[in-house]
């Protein structure tokens, strides 16, 4: 028998990856999909294999140069969450008609619920828009499995092929088999042909119909058809009361969902349950044949009804469209289970008691140097408006130094629109403070800081540079100067790269030192309103506690509180960190010497200096 | 059979215990299913994990449980030709199910306590214990100075209550077998829970309720 280990689903994932012969994985970080390449990166380590691996600047950068692997014949990956498919949407829809050479599989990791994404989108969607065939995995083995099947299918038609895991898939364990490792022997061999790789408008009518042809062949092969999970349910449904001739069509970890509640509610040997590997293109003859089969056909799938908008007549047809199926919200079991006992007839379910407390939000960590900043940045702007952006600084909301976010990259955008909405009104544009992370500027901020410089926009952007992309697991941004394999490669200076967005101010100082940090700030907002003045930067370096690879700072100092704290909750409303526990209006506060890191920027916060370091002493670091 | 919550704060070591106990189960030939908290929540946010794990059956073909030559089953083989039921598929825990629940944050329970059935057991860290399932778990690892180790106080105090799938000393093996730095501070907060609960023992109740 062969040895056992409890995998991720992730870490599935990039076994099937490596077990199929991949030659280049790409990726930019992003929950529920980051750990794909991690294990990748620690595959390729251990077994000493060849192929290329980065951590792209943004989705489209790596979805371009793993395409261009494919194009010299080599199988690729792509790997992101839904969102950052938005951002390679574009060459999706082109690559999905010029086709692929080598194998080519873009893992596109969906979040319902949405657990930590701006959106709980449907990649599938994406697919079916590209007019390619998507994988949806019900369990990190089959997420295993079906990369072998995607490999095969793109290199059988030259097109791009998806796998859509949904965080249920991606953050699963369990137990796999292992299997040998084989070595990709692929040389790789670019053959030019302009009407493919370089086709112009006239050729890609060409290509669209090329595309038509293959998705349609697609649809009907065999090995990637819906197929029925229980067969005995079969022959149950010719009894003539078997729940009025239903069936159940599912997808993802929904099935295995729905799989489990069956077997729990006695209808697992009454009710056909079909599962379709690929949800998109569903084929013609199984859609024809489970409405001749059926009287009624329940959906289940995540998160809209992609499969379900396949069945042109959806008379019989019950799902998303129907209102049977919640349209929005993640498909927990519980979920699940309402809507087969309701769609089947049976007693509701004995209803449980609902949670006691409502739970705690996220908050940025103790001694994280983005609290220090947002606390500057209300001090220095106290009515400004404070669009932010996409990472752990998100969480700036909680200090109220958050008003918007949209999508990576957009706070700088956001920011320059807000002033000229107020400037081209006539009126005095409040003072504006955009926040965005390094890693997040590197990925989508430096178009945004050009436009906003040559529109001539008036803001402070300050960037929150603690040297990782700290939310989706310390993984490297391109100011490290280190690449995946451990080697050098040129470092990218974040003040240099500014400047030559045209920004004129530009400084960098540790928010740490709070009183020089808001006073900086001061200038930078001067700068901005002067004549003569524009877009001022601000970097607020220094790195994130949480990052292993960074050396512990020394010995911190102890922070305690004084006989002077009247029990305000200044702090703990305008500061928020979770090291300082509040005891109710009146009771002084204490320090939680677990969680506490001894940055003592909150000695600066309290109005009545009742927070002083151990000892006396200077608190600037 | 079992099923288990593992809920704390992000930070507390609920993906480690619910992890370790996973491990045990393996070596234990039982197959298992977990689902993680990862991403935003774990800054300092409620974090839950599910653990499901079973006695597979020699050679069922259910997505992904081991088949009989050791193999993940593949999805060519997830046509169930002999219509046996399913074990575990599904990787959450449905309300009301959970047969052990793991607090390890006083409010755990409050927030997630909704998964343990009416008959199953909960484990709490709490400052104030007040039954023979709760245990100042952080205060004791606070005493041993190992502070980020009242997650293994907590697992080593619910080993002996013979409420798991698996005995004390399972556990303690899947620690040794993960090793690393930590190991020895590991061993020694797992072991102040096990005496914690020896000198417990005979007053265990009704378990708490959500």
């Amino acid at each position: 028998m062969s040895e056992r280990k409890i995998l991720l689903g992730n870490e599935a994932i990039a076994l099937g990856l490596i077990e199929s012969c991949c030659t280049m994985a790409t990726s930019y970080p992003g929950t529920p999909a980051s750990e794909v390449m991690s294990t990748l990166a620690e595959l390729k380590r251990k077994e000493g294999l060849g192929l290329h691996l980065e951590w792209s600047i943004n989705e489209k950068a790596a979805f371009e140069v793993a395409l261009a692997n494919s194009m010299t014949g080599r199988r690729s990956v792509t790997i992101m969450k839904q969102v950052g498919l938005n951002v390679a949407a574009d060459p999706l829809m082109s690559a999905a008609y010029t086709g692929v050479k080598g194998a080519f599989i873009v893992v596109s990791a969906d979040d319902p619920g949405p657990h930590s994404s701006q959106t709980e989108q449907d990649s599938r969607f994406f697919a079916m828009m590209a007019k390619i065939p998507v994988f949806d995995p019900s369990s990190p083995a089959e997420a295993r499995e079906f990369v072998h099947e995607a490999f095969a299918l793109s290199e059988k038609y030259e097109i791009p092929v998806m796998l859509r895991p949904t965080t249920r898939v991606c953050h699963a364990r369990q137990d796999l088999g292992s299997r040998p490792i084989p070595t990709p022997e692929q040389p790789p061999l670019f053959e030019k042909n302009p009407p493919r790789w370089a086709a112009t408008p006239k050729f890609r009518l060409l290509l669209h119909r090329q595309l038509n042809e293959k998705i349609a062949n697609i649809a009907n092969e065999p090995a990637c058809c819906p197929r029925v999970l229980n067969a005995r349910a079969l022959s149950s449904e010719i009894a003539p009361n078997a729940t009025q001739r239903a069936c159940i069509v599912a997808s993802g970890v929904v099935l295995a969902h729905c799989r489990e509640i069956m077997g729990d509610l006695g209808l697992w040997d009454k009710i056909p349950l079909y599962q379709a590997p690929m949800p998109h293109p569903l084929p013609p003859a199984f859609r024809d044949e489970i409405l001749a089969r059926y009287e009624r056909v329940l959906i289940l799938e995540e998160t809209y009804p992609v499969m379900e908008l396949q069945f042109q007549d959806r008379g019989k047809v019950f799902g998303r469209t129907t209102g049977t199926v919640p349209a929005a919200g993640e498909l927990l079991p519980e979920v699940v289970e309402d809507i087969l006992r309701d769609f089947f007839h049976l007693a509701p379910r004995t209803p449980v008691q609902a949670p006691a407390h409502p739970g705690r939000r996220p908050t940025l960590c103790a001694g994280c140097p983005h609290r220090a900043a947002f606390f500057a940045i209300k001090k220095a702007f106290p009515k400004g408006i404070y669009p932010g952006d996409i990472g752990c600084y998100t969480l700036g909301m909680n200090l109220g130094a958050v008003d918007a976010f949209l999508c990576m990259g957009a706070s700088v955008n956001l920011a320059a629109g807000f002033y000229h909405a107020y400037r081209s009104a006539g009126g005095d544009p409040p003072p504006i403070c955009a926040t965005i992370g390094d890693s997040t500027f590197f990925h989508a901020g430096i178009p945004a800081l050009i436009n906003a410089v040559v529109q001539d926009a008036r803001f402070v952007l300050v960037i929150l540079d603690n040297s990782t992309t700290a939310m989706t697991g310390h993984q490297p941004t391109p100011a490290l100067g280190i690449n995946l394999d451990g080697a050098p490669v040129p470092q990218i200076a974040i003040p240099d790269l500014v400047k030559a967005c045209g920004a004129a101010f530009v400084r960098e100082a540790d928010p740490y030192q709070l009183k020089a940090f808001i006073h900086l700030l001061e200038e930078a907002g001067a700068h901005a309103r002067a004549d003569g003045g524009g877009v001022a930067v601000v970097i607020a370096k220094h790195p994130c506690l949480m990052d292993r690879s960074r050396p512990r700072p020394p010995a911190n100092r102890k922070i305690t509180v004084t006989e002077k704290c009247k029990g305000c909750d200044f702090c703990i409303k305008q500061f928020e960190c979770p090291a300082i526990q509040s005891h109710g209006e009146k009771e002084p506060a204490t320090i939680d010497p677990a969680l506490c890191s001894g940055c003592g920027v909150c000695v600066d916060v309290c109005p009545h200096g009742a927070l002083q370091p151990e000892g006396g002493g200077p608190c600037d670091v | 059979m079992q099923q288990i919550i593992v809920s704390g704060l992000g930070g507390q070591g609920v993906l480690f215990v619910s992890r370790l106990l996973a491990e045990t189960a393996l070596d234990m030939g039982y197959s298992a299913l977990l689902s993680e908290t990862h991403g935003m929540a774990q800054r300092g946010g409620n974090v839950i994990s599910h653990l499901k794990i079973w006695r597979p059956e020699p050679c069922s073909a259910v997505g992904g449980a081991r088949t009989r030559n050791g193999e993940a089953a593949g999805s060519h083989e997830a046509a169930d030709s002999h219509g046996a039921e399913p074990g575990f598929t599904s990787p959450l825990v449905r309300p009301g199910m959970a047969d052990v629940f793991f607090s390890l944050h006083p409010d755990a329970l409050l927030v997630h306590g909704y998964y343990l059935k009416p008959s199953g057991a909960a484990f709490c860290n709490t400052p104030q214990p007040n039954d023979g399932r709760s245990i100042d778990a952080a205060g004791i690892a606070m005493k041993l100075g190992l502070p980020v180790s009242a997650n293994l106080v907590l697992l080593g105090f619910a080993a002996t209550s013979g409420e798991l799938f698996c005995q004390a000393d399972r556990i303690e093996t899947t620690l040794r077998r993960f090793g690393g730095k930590r190991l020895e501070a590991s061993l020694r907060a797992y072991h102040a829970g096990l005496n914690q609960s020896a000198s417990t023992a005979g007053q265990a109740g009704a378990a708490p309720r959500g």
